[in-house]
């Protein structure tokens, strides 16, 4: 009887153990990481309010757009987890020239709405550590309409601090282009070059 | 007698505690066929009628007066807010909703203005089917609904319950009735200008503007549900990739 109840005992103990070593897990570390995923939030804000506010021609602005998320975005980890299983199959050829649509993409699709930026200001409200990751949580204020959250989860996963989600009110950028591109390649029959032309032209 | 009884049923309702929100992503649609047809002529609904409409109206009405409208429109949903508030036992939002009608239907002109936004009252929006959520109800399955857009099985019975016990029904007759239900037409219509790009984007722009507009949904009602932060992102430095879109 008493053997039988040993390997849990011990099972339990061991997740005891665990706990532990979590709880003990050095905090200072952690507050180094939020404080400074919260720095890179808010230099990235400065940056971007002076994007959206320094009236650039449409070219220039996407331009300027992509050398802020090259700055800032883990762009290869969300073009990969946007393709998501198809990632797996695609050839090196074809994933650095998904990245580059990608981001320039997104550059558009994003930098084209700056317009209802305009005045706006952005302040960081909270930012807290999850798992592996921290989430900053940011208010947006602009004229004519109630204040709304974004968030951006930043990580150091890839050898430099930087972003690689942003959620608006609950819509989330991985989730909603995981879906588009999605969308794109079963279009064209999951071909992943036409899938790429197509997004080369995509607004 | 009848208070404390109703006050005893809603607590023992709100008691068993919000239904579980599915986890990011996640979609229930088993009626994606009819879904889609529906969403093919609210398109269609769109493109013939509510867009021409909305730009038509918002190029010639001067936005203050559209802004008027709208905010006319909104006021008018602050006593349906407020009743769906207590019977989600939220007192602050409540009393915040009522402040904020009392504010903008006297010095807000009867509603035209939305005095109570400047002073940082912005609305607490509800509905009857967070209410359901409240009470434990689950999401159910994707809904589209006629000229009305994305749901869920539980929010389209919310939307029924809400149409039918608005408190301003009971409060206002015909001819002013009819201004209420015209502001509310056009407060959507306004909404839909100066939501124009996104909208547009939505239904003409995305590869698959069905999918498009369900997950957008999905995800922002579960939002304004959830009332908490959320913990489920997925790592993708970590985190082994499952494909969510699997059937």
């Amino acid at each position: 009887m008493l053997n039988k109840i040993t390997p849990t005992r011990r099972a339990f103990l061991g997740l005891m153990g665990g706990a532990a070593a979590l709880a003990a897990m050095p905090t200072q570390l952690i507050a180094q990481s939020v404080n400074a995923a919260r720095a890179l939030v808010d230099a990235l804000l400065v940056d971007l309010y002076a994007l959206i506010n320094a009236g650039r021609s449409t070219s220039q602005l996407y331009s300027d757009f992509e050398t802020l998320l090259n700055r800032y975005a883990d762009l290869p980890i969300i073009a990969q987890t946007v393709m998501g299983v198809d990632w797996r199959r695609a050839s090196n050829a074809q994933r650095s020239d998904f990245i580059t649509a990608f981001r320039s993409y997104i550059a558009r699709k994003y930098g084209s709405r700056f317009q209802e930026l305009i005045g706006g200001t952005f302040e960081i409200t909270g930012a807290r550590q999850i798992r592996n990751f921290i989430e900053v949580t940011t208010t947006a204020n602009l004229r004519n309409e109630a204040p709304f959250e974004v968030i951006w989860l930043v990580s150091s996963g890839s050898g430099q601090l930087k972003f690689f989600n942003l959620v608006i009110e609950g819509i989330n950028l991985q989730t909603t282009e995981r879906q588009e591109i999605g969308a794109m390649l079963d279009r064209n029959g999951g071909n992943i070059d036409a899938m790429i032309a197509d997004l080369r032209n995509a607004s | 007698m009848k208070t404390a009884l109703a006050a005893t049923f809603l607590a023992g309702l709100a008691a068993c505690g919000p239904a579980t929100l599915p986890g990011e992503g996640v979609i229930n649609d088993p009626s994606e066929v009819q879904n889609r047809e529906v969403h093919a002529f609210n398109v269609a609904v769109d493109r013939a009628i509510v867009r021409p409409l909305s730009v038509g109206a918002g190029n010639a009405v001067p936005e203050p007066v559209r802004q008027g409208i709208g905010n006319f429109a909104d006021n008018l949903d602050q006593p349906r807010y407020v009743l769906n508030n207590l019977l989600q036992l939220r007192i602050d939002d409540a009393l915040a909703n009522t402040f904020r009608f009392a504010i903008n239907s006297t010095v807000g002109l009867g509603g035209l203005l939305d005095p109570a936004s400047g002073i940082g009252l912005h609305a607490e929006a509800t509905d009857f089917g967070e209410t359901l959520h409240v009470w434990g109800a689950p999401e159910g399955a994707y809904v589209v609904l006629p000229v009305l857009g994305p749901s869920t099985s539980r929010d389209t019975v919310g939307f029924v319950v809400d149409r039918a016990m608005n408190p301003v029904r009971f409060f206002v007759e015909p001819p002013e009735s009819y201004y209420a239900t015209a502001a509310g037409i056009g407060g959507a219509l306004n909404t839909r200008y100066r939501f124009s790009d996104t909208i547009d984007e939505l239904y003409y722009e995305s590869a698959d503007g069905y999918a498009a507009a369900r997950i957008l949904y999905l995800s922002n009602r579960r939002f304004e549900l959830r009332g908490e932060a959320q913990d489920d992102y997925f790592d993708p430095y970590t985190d082994t990739y499952e494909d969510p879109y699997a059937q």
